[in-house]
């Protein structure tokens, strides 16, 4: 059984935080293949569409009748540990700091053998196991084998740790703690063990129902922090941007109008300031202190996550100006994720269909509660994946965007 | 023109200056001994001050903001500057007649067009400010104004009429705004006291220390907005977020308020002088 992770000790000031290392990250064009199913938390791997055969590592060619028909499909994870081994040297240095570790060969159920890591529940070949793709902190997919049936603490696994960004015991920023969902991520950060939460309110004279109980969760603390304000973003990066370990920026604005539903760029500019522009600022001015703290112990800083919204994909007319500022911050998250990931620190961007808050009210069911949505990001950060596709909405569109996104520009712009 | 006729006029002209000249001088005399202070009306302009907020779903005034775009660095050696943005009713602001749908069709109704004389005035000052701290839904009324007048003689015209609540010296955006779920509560006139002023009083202006020359809760008034919809109606001014009203006498400070020169501007925010006796 996994040993529930102890409260790490503070960190001792007088030695050099150590520098983050990344396991090895080369891929090939169609190796990616298995990190587009990791980030999302699928377990795929490719089938040939002639013969049936199922086959790892991927190839341009099916193994075993040469065809080049394959397509990535979902896969049944279930094997058996045919072998298993410890590591107790590596010349490479990400290893090499984090030995000994445990490895195995596995023999799928669906007809392919993988060499994967192991969970530290799981026992002694041979054994019954799951695998699970996984972001490893190059950002690459790995095979991680699990135990059969989740077991208590499993998340603690220190190997598996290595591929997650847990919240338990980290420190964390939601930049707007005032709005419904930013409410639920802190609540939801509080019950996932997070050690401290700094909860970002701007504009203090507005009070909005509900905010003021976050007062009474033991670890909240609030912070003055205006995303569309420079200053304010440097001042409070200044005081904590060295000790946060995770970033999750709630910060929105929300109007509902596209282009000829209402007059001026007044609101469209005021969407590109918090929605685009605030990630500017927040990413200046929190991402190198983060990069730099990727390695700093038990917390080390580890992920960004980014509050963005299915319509970042293809517009939803209706919300049109909105649409646009998020497609714009998806856009800089992506540059975001390529200038984090050398250090190993995790960019997830979540893209909720409607939100069941105000600004969505005239749409109709299904609509993404704000719990329901915190509770995929804190899912997110538990397991690893970067990118996060709650509700119905959000599900169906992004396998429609999958399919064919041109397909799907038209169906929106018919109404959904 | 005969030669005579050329000589009176000249004549005429040096007199004048002369007076001007004199005024001015003694004027500078003044200042430079001390017997009038030039006391700043403003609030300084930071991302913190608080803005006028409406409903979300309507347009909203911009708070102020500002950018570096360089400091003695590689944007910019040898220089500093910012960015800056605004809207035009942010922080220390001159409200203009076309502001108001009152005052949307009267002559030289905008920043541009206001004659510049106008930004010159003499101000009298009604200490409110017992009243504001004992209510802050403290509206001045036309008794209040009589019996000040009572005190320190009728309002001249074409004077500032400043509401002083020492409002500014609530330093806390939370105190200051005063919000609750019925909306901010700030003090300002009555409709009675904005008519009485403007048509009794030809008083060229109103200025507060709140966020508005109406108090929080005037929409609730009749008409919504009376110093508003009164003052530009009859092509006055208002001037808000104003400070330091304490330092101030009653009557006899002259104010310097003139607004960005943007054109058809609504208002904006300014540096407000008052020249005080002392």
């Amino acid at each position: 059984m996994t040993e529930p992770l102890a409260r790490p000790p503070r960190k001792n000031p007088v030695l050099r935080t150590p520098l983050p290392t990344l396991p090895p990250g080369g891929r090939s064009r169609v190796g990616l293949g298995l990190t587009a199913a990791a980030a999302v938390g699928r377990f795929m791997l490719q089938h040939c569409r002639d013969c049936g055969a199922v086959q790892y590592p991927p190839r341009e060619a099916c193994h075993a009748c040469l065809s080049v028909r394959l397509r990535w499909r979902d896969t049944d994870c279930g094997g058996e540990l045919l072998s298993d081994t410890r590591l107790h040297h590596s010349n490479d240095l990400f290893f090499r700091e984090r030995l000994p570790w445990r490895l195995g060969l596995v023999r799928l159920d669906a007809g392919c053998s993988v060499v994967a890591h192991l969970h530290g529940d799981v026992g002694p070949a041979p054994a019954r196991v799951r695998l699970r793709l996984c972001l490893d902190r190059a950002g690459q997919a790995v095979m991680m084998a699990l135990p059969p049936q989740d077991t208590p603490d499993m998340n603690d696994d220190p190997q598996l740790r290595e591929m997650t960004c847990d919240p338990k015991f980290r420190k964390v920023l939601v930049t707007d703690g005032k709005s419904m969902v930013g409410q639920a991520m802190v609540r939801a950060l509080a019950s996932a063990g997070a050690d401290l939460i700094w909860v970002g309110h701007a504009e203090p004279w507005k009070r909005m129902p509900g905010a003021e109980g976050l007062s009474a969760l033991p670890q909240v603390a609030w912070v003055p922090l205006d995303v569309t304000d420079s200053r304010s973003v440097e001042e409070l990066a200044g005081e904590i941007g060295g000790k946060v370990d995770i970033v999750v920026n709630t910060a929105e604005l929300h109007r509902t109008h596209g282009i000829s539903g209402r007059r001026g760029v007044d609101t469209a500019r005021a969407e590109m300031d918090v929605n685009y522009l605030g990630l500017l600022r927040l990413a200046q001015a929190f991402g190198p202190a983060l990069r730099g703290r990727a390695a700093d112990g038990v917390p080390s800083a580890v992920a960004w996550v980014n509050l963005l919204s299915i319509y970042a994909l293809t517009s939803f007319p209706a919300h049109g100006t909105y649409s646009a500022s998020k497609a714009a911050a998806h856009s800089l998250a992506q540059c975001l994720r390529a200038e984090v990931r050398p250090a190993g620190v995790r960019v997830v961007n979540v893209y909720p269909g409607p939100v069941d808050d105000e600004w969505n009210q005239l749409l109709p069911p299904p609509k993404v509660a704000p719990a329901a949505l915190a509770a995929a990001v804190v899912k997110a950060l538990r397991e690893g994946t970067e990118d996060v596709y709650p509700g119905d909405v959000a599900q169906e569109w992004f396998e429609r965007w999958r399919d064919d996104p041109k397909a799907l520009e038209r169906e929106v712009s018919a109404g959904g | 023109m005969d030669a005579s006729t050329t000589m009176t006029d000249d004549t005429r002209t040096r007199a004048d200056a002369s007076t001007g000249a004199a005024a001015l001088g003694a004027v500078l005399a003044a200042l430079a001994s001390g017997r009038i202070e030039v006391v700043d009306l403003t609030q300084t302009l930071s991302p913190e001050f608080p803005q006028i907020a409406l409903p979300p779903e309507m347009g909203q005034c911009q708070p102020f903001r500002i950018e570096e775009v360089s400091r003695y660095d590689e944007r910019g050696p040898g220089w500093y500057w910012n960015n800056f943005s605004c809207g035009e009713h942010t922080g220390t602001h001159f409200d203009a007649p076309i502001h108001w749908i009152s005052g949307r069709h009267l002559p030289n109704n905008a920043t541009d067009t206001i004659p510049p004389a106008d930004f010159v005035a003499p101000a009298v000052v009604l200490d409110c400010s017992r009243e504001a701290a004992a209510d802050a839904d403290f509206l001045l009324t036309v008794d209040f104004i009589e019996r000040w007048e009572s005190t320190h003689g009728r309002i001249p015209p074409r004077a500032w009429v400043l509401m002083r609540t020492d409002w500014s010296k609530r330093t806390d955006p939370v105190d200051y705004q005063n919000y609750d779920e019925t909306g901010q509560h700030t003090p300002g006139p009555d409709t009675a006291a904005v008519r009485f002023l403007v048509e009794e009083r030809d008083a060229i202006g109103f200025g507060t220390e709140a966020i508005g020359t109406d108090a929080g809760q005037a929409v609730h008034l009749r008409p919504p907005y009376p110093c508003h919809t009164f003052m530009h109606g009859a092509g006055r001014y208002g001037l808000q977020c104003l400070a330091n009203l304490d330092r101030l006498p009653p009557t006899g400070a002259l104010v310097f308020a003139a607004p960005l020169k943007i054109r058809q501007g609504s208002g904006s925010p300014l540096r407000v002088l008052a020249m005080v006796p002392r």
